[in-house]
């Protein structure tokens, strides 16, 4: 291999290298250990790190969509926001409500953490750099995002408070209705690479033809089944449109409004690393995961094209947080009930029809035929007893 | 690794303890936690004996402990689900879930 | 290795029983229940420990995810969040406990007695969720198919028995009317 190739090859595996070296100080028995703990630390701490700076980010992008300046005071156009945050929320007294129930209220927090880190130990951060390679990764991840929904309703209750008690249920009855059309929307991936393990599922996309990747979301089912999970994913994670359950205007703060201090910071943390581990997973199912976008730029570091990609799905929820209204609890179910449980389903079947189409245009001319026309079916039947009038503008003066 | 004597004791005494709740608490959705308690000490069982027996493969691809154990699972969830269901309804008709009051049948 | 266990084991198994233990003795309704869920984590553990991974997620996806929010939905919507009015324990506690007791008496004499004292486990299965895949859509699609139709049954008959009655016109039937 060139002297150059083999640079880009080791840039590409210098963390797997670092971890090896490391680990190479140790005996031998405890070296697997020592291997896990290290790639444990790395990411305990580059998601909070992506965390930080997604704060920052997030409230100057809103302040620009909302034509403002977001936080600009600490340090240059305002990056060291999240020190004063952190300081700020740790330093802040912590106020539990004397009827609230105590042992309860504690661990919320605490378990929303602790399911949200484990979401990560499945994500294929880049060539050979996942933390467990299960065979059944996919399902694991599910299962522990299904977790996180009982420490939401752990703290509504402990807080023995009306409207914590229902932004809980609400939040619960979301997530639940939305889970159904998450795992069938990913079902589609997992049908077409054969496998539940993340790992084959982004190399079953790291093929190019010509220059384009092989990545699912270039094919109809593909492209469907990402718009279809990304919306799940938004509502999974309460993340606006879908963000009633904490809606500032309408429940005070919902399940937060009685943690103070570093629970909150906790909260705070764990739904938008929930939300991180919610878009890598979308990333590695139909973004093609640490794949290169073109075959010529193959030799930049897998990492940089994930945390690149990552970057890129944070900025599109900033953006659609800052730009889409909030839709009520009743539009909420319906659109997961009426309309994304069909969709998910014609999708599933969009897939295996395209697997048994054959190569050539055909399949290309079918599936996307079949799948516009549910589309707008589906949408003009499911809109026709609203009576909406001609879009109004009005801007700022 | 652990004898399987070893999980089916923890089995046995979930499933012993799960009894216990049925048998007496007073409140009808304990009853029900109760009967979860023990399908999922049966589901135990079959886990460990599929993992300790012999893996042929014949009828079922040596898989059968664990396909009837995620059946199981599927089943236990409907049943919790109707059975969930009873209890809202009796509350909503007689204000109170207790067990021992649970005595007629007349509405 | 304590005893001959592993220290993975024992402290897998002494989750499950303490969270067992916790349903049954304690009085909050919804601290009964969340003790549940430890109980179904370390279920779950214990199924990963018997490398049966496949059963292991999926007690976590439907055990924990659904049954025990279930559980939860069912405790807050018959107001069982306060203190209960009643006794927690019934009045012939004793002899259900006896039972229980005599069960587990039973249950263990059989598990000693019949098994020699060292089983050794026979090489890990080689199961993949392509076999397990394999195995549904073969020797188990009937089962697989029975279990839909069960749990579409399940499904619409929960939602009857629990919808809230219509009003029914006053005719001068008061609850026989209703059903």
């Amino acid at each position: 291999m060139s002297l150059q190739a083999s640079f880009w090859n080791n840039l590409d595996q210098v963390f797997v290298l670092l971890q090896h070296w490391i680990a190479g100080y140790f005996p031998v028995g405890l070296q697997s250990a020592v291997g896990t703990i290290l790639a444990v630390v790395g990411i305990l701490a580059t998601f909070p790190g992506i965390f930080a700076l997604t704060t920052v980010l997030e409230r100057k992008g809103l302040g620009r969509i909302q034509n403002r300046l977001g936080p600009n005071r600490v340090g240059p156009l305002g990056i060291l926001q999240p020190v004063a945050d952190g300081i700020k929320s740790l330093t802040k007294e912590d106020i539990v409500p004397l009827s609230a129930d105590a042992a309860v209220h504690f661990l919320a927090p605490v378990v929303l953490v602790v399911a949200v880190f484990l979401g990560y130990a499945v994500l294929p951060v880049g060539r050979n750099m996942v933390l467990m390679n299960m065979d059944a990764g996919l399902l694991f991840f599910f299962a522990i995002g299904a977790s996180t929904e009982l420490s939401i309703f752990m703290a509504g209750w402990s807080s023995r408070n009306k409207y914590s008690l229902l932004g809980a249920m609400r939040a619960v009855a979301q997530m639940i209705s939305y889970e159904v059309p998450l795992l069938l929307s990913s079902v589609v991936a997992v049908m077409i690479t054969g496998s539940l393990s993340t790992v084959k599922i982004v190399e079953a996309q790291s093929g190019f033809t010509g220059i384009f990747p092989h990545w699912y979301v270039f094919t109809p089912w593909g492209f469907a089944g990402f718009v279809l999970f990304v919306i799940a994913a938004l509502a999974e994670t309460n993340r606006s449109p879908f963000d009633l359950p904490e809606g500032e205007s309408e429940l005070v703060a919902g399940y937060f409004t009685e943690y103070s201090g570093f629970k909150f910071a906790l909260f705070f943390l764990g739904e938008y690393l929930g939300m991180f581990s919610i878009a890598g997973f979308a990333i590695t199912l139909f973004l093609g995961g640490w794949g290169a976008p073109l075959s010529v730029l193959g030799f930049v570091p897998s990492w940089v094209w994930f945390f690149l990609k990552l970057l890129a799905a944070i900025a599109f929820f900033i953006w659609l947080r800052g730009t889409l209204p909030r839709l009520r609890q009743d539009q909420l179910m319906n659109f997961a009930w009426k309309f994304m449980l069909p969709m998910t389903l014609l999708n599933l079947l969009v897939a295996g029809a395209w697997r048994f189409l054959g190569d050539g245009w055909l399949r290309w001319v079918v599936c996307s035929a079949v799948l516009l026309a549910a589309y707008v079916l589906l949408g003009r039947v499911l809109m026709r007893h609203q009576n909406l009038g001609a879009r109004s503008y009005r801007y700022a003066d | 690794m652990t004898p399987l004597a070893a999980f089916l004791i923890v089995a046995a005494l979930v499933f012993a303890i799960g009894l216990a709740i049925s048998l007496t608490r007073r409140n009808a959705i304990l009853v029900l936690i109760g009967i979860e308690l023990m399908l999922n000490a049966a589901n135990l069982n079959l886990i460990a004996f599929w993992r300790f027996g012999p893996h042929s493969s014949g009828h079922g691809d040596g898989l059968t402990g664990m396909m009837f154990a995620i059946f199981s699972i599927a089943v236990a969830a409907a049943e919790a689900a109707v059975g969930l269901g009873l209890v809202i309804t009796y509350h909503r008709h007689a204000k109170t879930t207790d067990l021992d009051a649970m005595t007629r049948m007349k509405g | 290795m304590i005893f001959g266990f592993s220290i993975a084991f024992l402290l897998t198994a002494a989750l499950t029983v303490a969270g067992a233990l916790a349903a049954a003795l304690l009085k909050n309704l919804v601290h009964c229940a969340l003790s549940l869920t430890v109980t179904f984590a370390g279920l779950a553990l214990l199924y990963l420990q018997l490398d049966a991974q496949f059963a292991g997620f999926a007690q976590i996806l439907v055990y924990i995810g659904a049954v025990a929010i279930l559980v939860v939905f069912a405790i807050l919507l018959t107001r069982g969040a306060g203190i209960a009015e009643y006794r927690g324990f019934s009045s012939s506690w004793l002899l259900g406990l006896s039972i229980a007791a005599a069960t587990f008496a039973l249950l263990g004499w059989a598990v000693i007695k019949s098994l020699p004292a060292e089983t050794e486990a026979s090489a890990a299965p080689a199961v993949t969720v392509q076999s397990i895949g394999a195995a549904l859509m073969s020797s188990y699609v009937l089962p697989l198919e029975i279990v839909a139709v069960l749990l579409t049954v399940a499904l619409i008959g929960a939602v009857i028995v629990a919808m809230p009655e219509p009003r029914t016109r006053k005719s001068g039937a008061e609850s026989g009317g209703g059903q």
